[in-house]
């Protein structure tokens, strides 16, 4: 599986470490809805399908991407800036 | 159905082998049942064998949307040991372990369970600490566990590396003599034949479409083969909860589908005689009674439906493999294949009621569902047909995550693919 | 001359002997010869036993699907077994054994599993051996009494144990067009990609270019085949654009247009030449992949169809036109196809006789008798073999007629006398890449075959690949997919002319002639018709079943001469057609790729090794290392004489005494820096940080999102917007990944960055009531005074000329120092720090000095942040700040984390003054016979200098509440019990008076 890295271009699997579903919404700090921390901690949506997903660039920019993947196929849709957009805006 | 037996082996060859009958039935399905379990796999189909053994309860039908046992029962390293740390793991898979001492005789179906050992191999004084944490605690609980010094390991597996220059030493290991391995399809044929001798309804190529409701209860499904009700609808469908729960209305839960690889050698004379671990990475080998070594490691690490294995993962688990056996290193890999495992928020199984009124719930197996095949299904019939879990899986609930209450054997939180 | 070397012909070099040994027997050889063509050559027919009945076997194939003839290979200790005798390439003292006979290839013993007869028909092991219900052998023990002598039955060739001596590598490739196979339509299609400027690949598991063209007796262009593609090739190898890559199967096709492949360097040499390794694995991510990978011939299906000499036509036509060997002298066919013909016109021509060609087929075209007639052969339409004769060697054959549509045999059986027996029962491409790239097969009836799907990556088919099996075929196709694959037009020039004989492609859909004997579906693994057939009657009947069932295409063939016989024998017994049975899905490798190559660079070397920059100094004092995780540390500095309990416990007691120091340089350390780093840390933190003075440092725990304990350190504040953060060793990684998650996808809007300098610093902790004289003795350039550098203090200065950070903070307990340079000068202020201590006793001590300090003080460390235990199960909880929320710190009190019963951590003193072990449990009521009732465990041990006891930290159920009572340790592990108190964790100087000085 070969992830487009928005900074260093197409890089093998092997460099990324998989951060889970991107879908999963973090209460407010102070929040004190434990249902919707637990849901954020432990729920997960698992689609058989296009998913929404983090992955770290760990061996390489170090960067957080959100790449939709395919979970049948594995076949990759997109990648961005987990922080937003495709340039590389956010990080100085 | 004739009785398994050397002597009806003899007589049926002398006729030619003409008079086997079919080791189940194939019936189409019936408008309704008592229970249905949704997946033909090993741990549906234990359920329905002990549904109608220990509960009575033979008005079952079990429905697979493929052919029988196509799912992780035929896609494991066939491991069956009760060597965990925390006591709500080793009762359970203890007692799956007394299921499989006996199980062949149970089913009159030689499941092979070959009682070799499984021996963890630990690399630092920290590690073989933890292990010894984790051998006391078996043996508090009456399971059997050793440590063994490095002659004794030696000695047992001749081709391992054990000397002091090896990247990670061996300083000795954690060995319950009483794990041992099985042929994984025997477990599911034996079930089903088990099942199908004492009335329960195996269905193939039946897939299910939808959930029928009442109101919020679920009275039965919509399948490929038509509408089928039923008072009780119990999922036993490792690998592909999410996708069966979605169809529920539940589009959340405490599970991520991930892929494993698994791989074989060619055949080869005698050279392993246990299960093996390797502890600085993830590792396990054994080698089948055609002589194939049979061996794996991590996962893929990342959600996956498709049963197909990444290159970076098969080559890591090689390497973990020549550093315990350099001699090794001409073998060849012959064949390589995926298994989705329901990877949990801490490692451990579900077995419970619900989570909707009419509905019970198996799955979440990770690594360990193979071995949990007996007392998965005999403590899923037992939620089934008392509508309570029984006290072995009573901590396995879908609520303990929320509670704090997990499971976590490995002491990893709440990121499934570490565990 | 050799008995069946034909005088002239093939494409071996005759006049270069090699000489080598099968079975301890002499023969010689050819240069160009494979180990199965020069014993052929020899007259040997026996090559190998089959796996279950251990029958006789010859050689069934040419290539790499050879099922019979598996031999193991010798180099000096280092065996290689399960080799098809094929793909061996022979080289002068090539040493090769036959497998799975006691005791010799001719005379085996396992052969008398043939009596077993129909007992041991498929699946018959489930059926038996599970033994008595009662007695010394109910349970498993009568199964495995039964197995300890299948399992020394089973399995084929021995694995060594000596350490393989032989260096692999790994490549990663990148180009536009892989193609794989060199057949014509490899050939053209590099050919055609490479005149387009693309960067092209061309891989082949043969020694030589050119697929089929090597055998076929083609002509193309007007010369051989053979030669045309020498030129082809030449041409290729012109190009800087284009690597070629013979010997190297295409093993593995992954996600993302990722290929694996197994490139075998050197083992058709006797050495390989100095830096070349044995294998070389290649990665390779190509743009599109050329699929021209050919076709498989299959075996028909007949009693007998095993014997030593019955083998695959095609086979037999590459032995007698690339070799020139051939398989026998009275030679007949057995076909349902017109491609035998071409076989038996071949084999003609190299001088055997053909007895005759027996087709299934009773309307045979007018061109295919021309070519029997060509062949002197008589051609028997409409007929079936049904038996062969022979023992060893085949001597003859049975045929009798034959209707292909109904599959009846009719009329009285006639003898024919033969010592080789051809068979062709159809074609079947090759497609394993295809399905393993993840698309399905299609059935096309007419080819009575599985061709490839529509692409599910990006892959073109061309050749025998696509179902197209005539060279013509091959070479436009070729040319279009390279074209294609290159973003090249169509082109519309002239395409080579190919000379060659007639042939219908599509076979008579006839798998198999039922009649009397074991006809032979899988030869290795001796599965019959009759075993298909029973699988059929109990019930196993989709294609995966019949595969497990009856281990049908589990062999080293993977199936690829039995899987479509074996579905065809299926589909009729079900009354179904075969597309209607499936075909399994074919999974990686495509051929078996041995586990070196897989391992690569890293057989031999699995991990980097971490050293601190201090290592060296370690070896040369006499320290004894462990590794811990990558790195390696100092357990001990033990002198002569000293057990590691005696020499932890002077470096110990010395430290409490004058002064210790320890290399701390593993410790994680992350420089946390910017506008909102104070914010950061009291979110990532149980305990404030943005009250922290600069110039300080304070000790601070993380929490996991889920509320249990993570991490802790101390942090400290270099500066307004400037942190230094420690980790423990093992979270190092870990903790750092925490931070950038949370910064980069929950918290954008925090102007903060972190970076690892684990590695820039070197770290040195001094500690004992001498720590702070030794560093005045050292230190210029400021302070070191308790005004100047108070608890929690940091001071910058220089010792021996570097400059160093210094921070006063204590994990031994004493009053104590960290010492921070940068890693290039770890050695340097390190050794100036032992000068300048050694006249106050300065002792340099060890992680085992270090962890007895540690449980003296009742610091917690990674054995007690397990990831299971909350900071109350470790008495953190004053850490827990109540005026913010941080990380972990709404889930912290869910019913689970706030229990009573919880294992919470305690002290233990061992009551009968001997060693306690970690692991061990602790138990209310003793008993060694049945330990039971566990209350918790040991996490860390030492004899303890400071009370003169043996002492652990322990998680205990409920254990604050325990305090000041006894209990009992239990390792029946380890056969040791006895009695303790369990006590607070904090054993020594609990108000900390010493290291507050």
């Amino acid at each position: 599986m070969l992830i487009t890295c928005p900074y260093c271009g197409p890089r093998d699997v092997i460099e990324f470490t998989y951060q889970g579903d991107g879908n999963r919404e973090r209460p407010q700090p102070a929040s004190q809805n434990l249902d919707a921390w637990n849901a954020y901690v432990y729920d997960r949506l698992n689609p058989a399908g296009d998913h929404n997903e983090i992955w770290q660039h760990s061996g390489g920019c170090r960067a957080h991407l959100r790449v939709v993947r395919n979970t049948l196929t594995h076949e990759i849709r997109s990648t961005t800036f987990a922080r937003g957009g495709h340039k590389a805006e956010g990080r100085s | 159905m004739a009785e398994y037996s050397a002597f009806s082996l003899l007589k049926n060859a002398l006729t030619g082998n003409k008079d086997w009958k079919p080791a189940w039935r194939k019936p189409d399905p019936k408008a309704s049942y008592d229970v249905i379990v949704i997946g033909g796999g090993g741990h549906g189909l234990s359920t329905a064998y002990y549904l109608a053994k220990e509960h009575g309860i033979t008005n079952v039908a079990v429905l697979e949307k493929g052919w029988l046992g196509s799912g992780n029962v035929g896609r494991n390293t066939t491991a069956v040991r009760s060597n965990y740390l925390l006591p709500q793991n080793t009762r359970f898979y203890e007692h799956s372990m007394k299921l499989w001492e006996n199980l062949s005789h149970d089913l009159n179906y030689n499941v092979m369970f070959s009682q070799r050992g499984c021996l963890n191999l630990a690399h630092t004084p920290g590690q073989l600490d933890d292990y010894a944490r984790r051998g006391n605690a078996m043996r508090h609980l009456g399971v059997d566990a050793d440590l063994m010094s490095v002659d004794q390991i030696k000695r047992l597996v001749p081709a391992l590396d054990i000397s002091g220059s090896a990247r990670f030493p061996i300083l000795g290991g954690l060995m319950q003599r009483r794990a041992g391995s099985a042929r994984h399809d025997a477990v599911a044929w034996g079930y089903a034949r088990g099942a199908d001798r004492r009335g329960v309804d195996i269905i193939e190529n039946c897939e299910v479409t939808g959930f029928l409701r009442d109101g919020g209860r679920i009275t039965g499904v919509s399948t490929t083969r038509g509408e089928i009700r039923a008072k009780k609808v119990a999922l036993a469908v490792a690998g592909s909860t999410g996708r069966v729960m979605q169809l529920a209305g539940i589009s959340h839960m405490p599970i991520e589908s991930h892929v494993l690889q698994a791989f074989v050698s060619e055949s080869l004379k005698p050279i392993i005689d246990t299960i093996l671990t390797f502890g600085m990475g993830h590792f396990y080998i054994s080698q089948s009674d055609k002589g194939g070594l049979v061996y794996g490691g991590d996962l893929d690490g990342y959600n996956s439906y498709a049963q197909r294995g990444s290159l970076p993962i098969v080559d890591e688990v090689m390497s973990e493999m020549l550093a315990l056996f350099p001699g090794l290193a001409r073998v060849r890999m012959l064949r390589s294949w995926g298994g989705l495992c329901d990877m949990t928020m801490d490692g451990s199984p579900i077995i419970t009621t619900g989570p909707l009124p009419g509905m019970y719930l198996n799955c979440g197996w990770c690594y360990g569902g193979f071995k949990a095949t007996p007392a998965s299904g005999w403590c899923f019939a037992h939620t089934i047909a008392k509508d309570e879990p029984h006290e072995f899986n009573a901590p396995f609930t879908l609520d303990r995550f929320y509670r704090g209450l997990v499971i976590d054997d490995k002491g990893q939180g709440a990121t499934p693919r570490l565990h | 001359m050799s008995p069946r070397r034909a005088e002239t012909g093939g494409r071996i070099d005759r006049l270069r002997t090699i000489r080598f040994t099968f079975d301890g027997a002499p023969y010689t050889g050819h240069a160009g010869d494979t180990l199965a063509s020069a014993l052929l050559a020899n007259g040997v027919t026996l090559f190998g036993r089959s796996f279950k009945y251990h029958r006789p076997r010859g050689l069934l194939a040419a290539g790499v699907e050879e099922p019979n003839a598996l031999v193991t290979v010798l180099r000096g200790e280092v065996r290689e077994p399960n080799i098809a005798a094929t793909m061996v390439e022979i080289y002068d003292g090539l040493v090769a054994d036959s497998q799975n006979r006691t005791p010799s290839l001719a005379w085996d013993i396992g052969a008398m599993n043939q009596l077993g007869g129909k007992i041991l028909s498929a699946g018959f092991y489930y059926k038996t051996f599970m033994g008595p219900v009662i007695g010394p052998l109910k349970g498993t023990r009568f199964w495995m009494f039964c197995e300890h002598f299948i399992r020394r039955a089973a399995g084929l060739g021995k694995a060594g144990t000596a350490p393989d001596p032989a260096r692999y590598e790994r490549m990663n490739a990148f180009c536009d067009v892989l193609v794989v196979g060199s057949g014509p339509a490899g050939l053209m299609a590099a050919k055609a990609a490479a005149d387009q400027g693309a960067r092209v690949i061309l891989a082949d598991l043969e020694a030589n270019f050119g697929g089929s063209a090597n055998w076929s007796g083609e002509t193309i262009d007007g010369m051989p085949a053979a030669d045309w593609t020498q030129r082809m090739v030449g041409q290729l190898e012109g190009n800087d654009n284009v690597r070629l890559l013979p010997r190297t199967t295409v093993w593995g096709y992954y996600d993302g247009n990722t290929l694996a492949a197994l490139e075998r360097v050197t083992d058709h040499k006797e050495a390989p030449a100095k830096g070349e390794p044995r294998q070389r694995y290649w990665a390779i991510r190509a743009g599109t992949v050329v699929l021209a990978t050919g076709s498989f011939e299959r075996p028909l299906v007949f009693p007998g169809n095993d014997r030593p000499g019955v083998m695959l036509a095609h086979a037999a036509e590459r032995y007698v036109n690339e070799y020139g060997v051939l398989p026998g002298q009275r030679i007949a066919l057995f076909t349902n196809n017109d491609s035998a013909y071409r076989s038996a016109f071949a084999l003609k021509k190299a001088g055997a006789a053909i007895v005759a060609i027996v087709d299934v087929r009773s309307d045979v075209s007018n061109e295919m008798r021309r070519l029997a007639s060509e062949a002197e052969a008589e051609l028997l339409a409409g007929h079936a073999v049904v038996a062969t004769e022979g023992g060893k060697a085949l001597t003859g054959l049975k045929v009798q007629r034959f209707d292909a549509r109904s599959g009846a045999l009719s009329g009285d059986e006639r003898s024919i006398h033969a010592d080789s027996l051809l068979m062709s029962g159809g074609w079947s491409p090759t497609i394993h890449l295809a399905s393993q790239a993840g698309a399905k097969a299609e059935w096309d009836p007419a080819r009575q075959a599985f061709l490839p799907p529509k692409p599910t990556q990006r892959w073109i088919g061309a050749g025998a690949f696509t179902g197209s099996f005539s060279t013509a075929e091959a070479i436009a196709e070729g040319r279009a997919a390279g074209l294609q694959a290159a973003g090249g037009t169509a082109s519309s020039a002239p395409l080579p002319i190919v000379e060659a004989a007639p042939g219908d492609p599509d076979p008579a859909p006839v798998f198999e002639i039922k009649a009397k004997g074991k006809s032979f579906v899988d030869f290795q693994h001796d599965v019959t018709a009759e075993d298909v057939r029973l699988a059929h009657r109990e019930g196993f009947v989709s294609v995966e079943h019949l595969k497990r069932y009856t281990t049908l295409g589990m062999a080293t063939d993977q199936g690829k001469n039995s899987n479509l016989p074996g579905l065809a024998i299926m589909a009729e017994a079900l009354g179904k057609s075969i597309p209607e049975v499936g075909t399994t899905r074919f999974r990686p490798p495509y051929t078996a790729v041995s586990i070196g190559s897989l391992a690569a660079e890293r057989f031999g070397d699995l991990k980097p090794e971490r050293l601190t920059p201090m290592h060296d100094w370690h070896i040369a004092n006499g320290a004894t290392m462990y590794s811990a995780g990558l790195w390696y540390r100092p357990m001990i500095y033990g002198l002569a004489g000293e057990t590691v309990e005696q020499a932890y416990v002077r470096e110990a007691k010395a430290t409490r005494e004058s002064a210790g120091i320890v290399d701390v340089s593993t410790l994680g350390k992350i420089a946390v820096q910017g506008l909102d780093a104070a914010e950061f840390l009291d979110r990532v933190y149980t305990n404030m940080f943005s009250t922290l003075a600069v110039g300080k440092a304070r000790y601070g725990l993380m929490l996991r999102e889920d509320g249990l304990a993570f991490d802790d350190g101390t942090t400290w504040r270099l500066g307004d917007q400037e942190f230094l953060m420690t980790t423990t060793t093992a979270n190092a990684g870990k903790v750092m990944q925490h931070l950038e998650y949370f910064l980069d996808v929950i918290w954008p809007e925090l102007k903060v960055t972190v970076t690892s300098v684990t590695d820039e610093w070197a770290g040195a902790a001094i500690g004992g009531p001498k720590a702070r004289a030794i560093l005045a003795a050292c230190v210029t350039g400021t302070a070191v005074d308790n005004a100047t550098l108070p608890f929690m203090g940091i001071v910058h200065g220089q010792i021996a000329g570097v400059p160093v950070m210094i921070c006063r903070l204590s994990f031994s307990g004493e009053m104590a120092f960290e010492v921070y340079s940068g890693a290039g000068y770890g050695t340097r202020v390190w050794e100036a720090l032992i000068e300048a201590g050694t006249p106050f006793g300065l002792v340099t001590y060890g992680l085992e000095a270090l962890g007895t300090m540690r449980i003296e003080k009742g610091h917690v460390t990674g054995a007690e942040i397990d990831g299971r235990t909350t900071a109350r199960d470790l008495h953190l909880d004053w850490m827990l700040s109540k005026k913010k929320p941080f990380i972990g710190s709404a889930m912290m009190d869910r019913e689970g984390l706030v229990a009573n019963d919880r294992l919470q951590l305690v002290g233990l003193i061992a009551l009968d003054n001997r060693p306690l072990n970690g692991g061990g449990h602790v138990v209310e009521k003793l008993d060694e016979a049945n330990p039971h009732d566990s209350l918790g465990h040991i996490t860390a041990c030492c004899y303890s200098p400071a009370l003169g006891k043996y002492i652990a930290l322990a998680l205990v159920e409920g254990g604050k509440a325990r305090h000041g009572t006894r209990a009992f340790v239990s390792d029946p592990l380890r056969n040791r019990f006895g009695p303790i108190e369990i006590v607070s964790n904090h054993f020594y100087d609990p108000d900390g008076s010493r290291m507050h000085g």
